[in-house]
């Protein structure tokens, strides 16, 4: 067993600083440690996306990366990407076009979206589809979650043309 | 009172059954705030994990714990020695057969639980699963049905005596010391007879391949025993609690009412979380030995390795036909490999589950099943993933034979199934193995789905696409998958099914609020199906008062009545029935509060959506909301105050679900690519409760299809290791993969069912597999095909391809 490292890092804007192995994985850090259990754990192995977050403005799978490699990082969870009573156009269009049966893949699968709408504000099916292939839903066979995303990109962009 | 709504108003307020009413559950998980079993931390809990075999097959000769105990953090270190004074080294599966819950004296498949370490964290539990030393000789592997029936090498010590005779198992006697049952419905002898005076027989030996349901969450438990009050507290991924509760009870010996079972948030079931674990049994025995909350969950691998597994049916088929395409006969035998333990979960007395569905839509007057299930090496189980008992084999099996059937004939296959079809009138159908079809109209479905697709229109084009390869114009081949399917759900009448003896009713208790709002408590529990949006429809039609104001609880067995759960589509016709009669009782008693709040004679008021009117006279009337209030708060003479009801619903019958499916595929001949152009499915589930609900459900079921048929895959090599161990090689489609999917629909309401409705969730599961493998068959017939196994990876169609020689 490794010595414990002094870790710092911000999750949903808050600062957080702690003693861990640095063998602790990042998905563990969050869940466990910080009892933040909105993304999940469906692999381990980097292949299903339910833990993924934001890491300095990348999609992550937090799984995947030890907690000290993510010293001193600016993480988000679905905790951090709206609340009960500003939610996220994402979190909305998720319920409007049923793109969620279990929700165990939703937290990912929406933090994921954000940054694909970031990355492409316009995505065709087609990219939203490539855009999401790393994060697996078992339930909903994908087709209302892109429907979701599409519904959601014009929704924002929309509001983004009302603004100017 | 004077009323300035509508009739349709009124309708629509109430968000009942028909509309696509937005899901309830999802405010929570899109915000991250589901309630999953890994998201339970208690006070001081442990977290367990599994030390497990690497053998497939292996004598254990020593395990010493000591370096793992020594360990800081570690609480404790079970074997089978620690379990057998509480007589739980094995434990009763629900087939009938019993399972090791910690490796006793020796290890029958690779992954298999061998000891269970108890420490603070999960990363000190897995350090010290590494410092458990356990010695092993290993033994001879077997990991084919068809070797096994024929070794020496006796797998499980407890099928012979001690001459090594084999002794009779749960269904009977064994043939052999490594067969468990053998189960035929059906008449044999009048089978063979046709098929030998038959003017046209087919033949084909197919196998269904080994899957697993892998929901996207695993397996898990939370144990906690409180040994001040004796009470038991038992978290988990279970799609039966209540059952859970009582072999809790039954195997702990702890009475059943200080066992209080709860089914938290659950990620995905599919058919995974019906069955008992050992990792659920372990972390309960841990939570006593330790006094505190104990915690287990299994990874991605463990789930893959141990935790119920799928399919894996040798199925050999004849059917006999005229010349012009009237089906005869049908002939069905299969070698069910059950691997190491029969832990699959059907009904007591369905040691195949409904494997005698299988002669499928169609009038085949004499048939003949016969199934022998066999031990090998592999994993447990043998769950219904996605569908009831076994129909995903039974359906893939006759929509296979048709196809054979088809090529014998030299008939259209469309044609052939339009003859054979059961015809509206002969509902209710009674099947030659058994079973009585409640209701159904093929015909109508099969003509809108050819319509829908321009069947004809893709045959032209698909022969033009032959000359085409065949001129050297293309490389790719087109596929026409069909599939008609019927489904057995909603299982059943107590008189011939139960699970370890529990009859499987379902129940439904409902407890109106003065102030007109609501809440009701099922024995099933939802993995995503939504049934707090459905269930509430369902009441808000049955007792008029807003879905929005009724809550669904499930789960909790300390406050839900006993129900058998929720897999095999049974939620719905089960519960649904068990929801709409408690909800009629509700409607009977307010029938009398308001008869006597508007002065008339109780058979003088009659129910209109929302209210109770006095006939002939619409403009009295009372609420249901005013009704409510005054249960509570007057006293009315005769009647108890108070508003509730409780229902327990056997249902008479199952209900026969159906539908017609379309694929149309493009296949690359020399990559052995696949392309879904287009998917049709028709889906006929009786009276629909939720439009959106059920379109979700259909295109989730057909994915799942689309894995299993295109690629999923658990498999073994020769020593029994799995090869599909983790995510990188067992397939789950991702959102590049996957079509988007037409949905369709008729309406044939069961008429043994309260509400007419037959159930969905499996439906396009257990059509979707054999259209997407017919649609590959299909796309090679031109060229000789008759038959080619599943999965239809991209290297075995390639393969196909070549065996064929079209690469030249
Ligand atoms: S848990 Fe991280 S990708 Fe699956
Ligand atoms: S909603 Fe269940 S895994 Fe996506």
């Amino acid at each position: 067993m490794a010595d414990k490292m002094h870790i710092k890092m911000t999750v949903n804007g808050e600062e957080q600083e702690f003693l861990a192995e640095p063998r602790e994985l990042l998905i563990h850090t969050l869940r466990e440690r910080l009892d933040i259990t909105g993304p999940h754990i469906g692999c381990e192995t980097t292949h299903c996306g339910a833990c993924t977050v934001t890491i300095d403005g990348k999609s992550v799978k937090s799984c995947t990366m030890f907690v000290a490699q993510a010293n001193g990082a600016d993480v988000t969870t679905i905790e951090g990407i709206g609340d009960p009573d500003n939610l996220h156009v994402l979190q909305n269009a998720f319920k409007e076009h049923h793109g969620l049966q279990c929700g165990f893949c939703t937290p990912g699968m929406i933090t994921r979206a954000t940054k694909l709408l970031e990355e492409n504000p316009n995505p065709t099916e087609e990219e939203v589809r490539f855009g999401m292939a790393g994060n697996i839903c078992r339930c909903t066979g994908y087709q209302n979650i892109v429907k979701s995303i599409l519904a959601a990109a014009s929704e924002m962009n929309a509001a983004k043309e009302a603004a100017e | 009172m004077k009323d300035d709504v509508t009739r349709e108003e009124r309708v629509d307020a109430l968000g009942g059954m028909g509309c696509k009413r937005k899901r309830v559950e999802d405010a929570r998980f899109t915000q991250g705030k589901g309630n999953y079993v890994d998201d339970i931390k208690l006070d001081g809990m442990m977290f367990a994990d599994f030390v497990r075999s690497p053998y497939a097959h292996a004598r254990i000769k020593s395990i010493n714990i000591d370096a793992a105990m020594a360990l800081d953090g570690v609480a404790a270190v079970l074997t089978a020695e620690d379990l057998k004074p509480l007589n739980l080294t094995w434990m009763p599966t629900l087939a009938g057969d019993k399972q090791m819950v910690l490796a006793d004296g020796k290890v029958l498949f690779q992954g298999q639980e061998v000891a269970f370490v108890v420490a603070k964290d999960r990363y000190i539990a897995a350090d010290a699963v590494e410092l458990v030393e356990v010695e092993y000789e290993e033994l001879p592997v077997i990991t084919d049905p068809f070797e096994a029936l024929k070794s020496d090498v006796v797998l499980r010590e407890d099928t012979v005596d001690e001459n090594g005779t084999a002794v009779d198992g749960a269904h009977g006697p064994r043939g052999h010391h490594n067969h468990i049952f053998k189960w035929e419905m059906g008449d044999e002898p009048a089978t063979n007879e046709v098929m030998d005076d038959a003017e046209v027989v087919a033949e084909e030996t197919m196998y269904y391949h080994r899957t697993h349901p892998c929901p996207l969450e695993t397996c898990g438990s939370v144990a906690s025993m409180d040994k001040v009050n004796g009470k038991l507290t038992l978290w988990g991924t279970f799609q039966a609690p209540h059952v859970v509760r009582t072999v809790a009870s039954l195997l702990s010996g702890i009475e059943e009412h200080n066992i209080r079972v709860v089914s938290p948030d659950i990620g995905g079931g599919f058919g995974n979380k019906v069955g008992v674990y050992p990792g659920y049994v372990c972390s309960i025995v841990a939570s006593i030995v330790t006094g505190k909350p104990v915690k287990w969950v299994e990874d991605r691998m463990e789930n893959l390795m141990s935790t119920a597994f799928a399919r894996d049916y040798w199925m050999k088929g004849k059917i006999s036909a005229t010349k012009d395409g009237k089906i005869t006969g049908l002939h069905c035998h299969v070698t069910a490999d059950h691997g190491a333990f029969d832990a699959c979960a059907d009904p007591s007395k369905f040691p195949a589950g409904f494997m005698n569905i299988c002669t499928g839509s169609y009038d085949i007057p004499v048939a003949y099943l016969g199934v022998d299930g066999v031990y090998t090496n592999k994993a447990p189980g043998g769950v219904s993933y996605r569908c009831s008992f076994r129909v995903t084999e039974a359906v893939y099996f006759i929509e296979r034979m048709i196809e054979v059937l088809a090529i014998e004939l030299n008939m259209d296959p469309a044609e052939l199934r339009m003859k054979n079809f059961i015809k509206k009138e002969q509902f209710p159908y009674q099947a030659a193995l058994g079973w009585e079809y409640d209701s159904g109209d093929y015909h109508t479905a099969w003509e809108k789905a050819l319509k829908a697709v321009d069947y004809e229109g893709l045959r032209a084009e698909q022969a033009q696409r032959v000359e085409d390869f065949k001129a050297g114009k293309t490389r790719k081949l087109m596929g026409v998958g069909l599939t008609f399917f019927t489904e057995i759900v909603g299982a059943g009448p107590v008189k011939n099914c139960d699970i370890l003896g529990m009859g499987m009713f379902d129940s439904c208790e409902i407890r109106i609020h003065p102030t007109g709002s609501a809440i009701a408590r099922l024995g099933t529990i939802s993995q995503g199906q939504g049934h707090a949006t459905t269930f509430a429809q369902i009441l808000a039609t049955e007792i008029g008062l807003p879905a929005d104001s009724i809550t669904i609880e499930e789960g909790d067995t300390d406050t839900a009545p006993y129900g058998l759960g929720t897999y095999g589509s049974r939620s719905t016709p089960v519960a649904g029935a068990a929801t709409a009669l408690a909800g009629r009782k509700i409607r009977a008693k307010a029938q009398m509060i308001a008869a006597y709040l508007l002065e008339v004679h109780d058979d003088d008021v009659e129910f209109d959506v929302d209210r109770f009117v006095v006939k002939g006279a619409p403009e009295k009337f009372k609420t249901m909301k005013e009704i409510a209030y005054a249960a509570y708060n007057q006293a009315i003479p005769g009647v108890e105050p108070g508003l509730e009801a409780v229902s327990y619903y056997d249902p008479p019958n199952m209900t026969y679900p159906f539908g017609a499916y379309v694929c149309v595929m493009d296949i690359d001949v020399d990559t052995g690519v696949t392309d879904i152009r287009r998917f049709y499915a028709l889906d006929d589930c009786g009276t629909r409760i939720n439009p959106m609900i059920i379109d979700g459900q259909i295109h989730g079921g057909l994915t799942e299809a689309l894995a299993v048929a295109l690629g999923q895959e658990i498999a073994y090599d020769s020593l029994g290791n799995v090869k599909t161990g983790t995510l990188m090689d067992f397939f789950l489609p991702t959102a590049w993969e996957v079509p988007n999917y037409e949905t369709d629909f008729t309406v044939t309401p069961s008429p043994h069912h309260p509400i007419g409705a037959k159930g969905v969730g499996e439906s396009p599961h257990v059509g979707g597999v054999p259209c997407f493998s017919n649609a590959v068959n299909d796309a090679f017939k031109a060229f000789g095909l008759r038959h080619t196994h599943m999965p239809h990876d991209h290297w075995r169609i390639w393969k196909t391809a070549n065996d064929l020689g079209l690469h030249g």
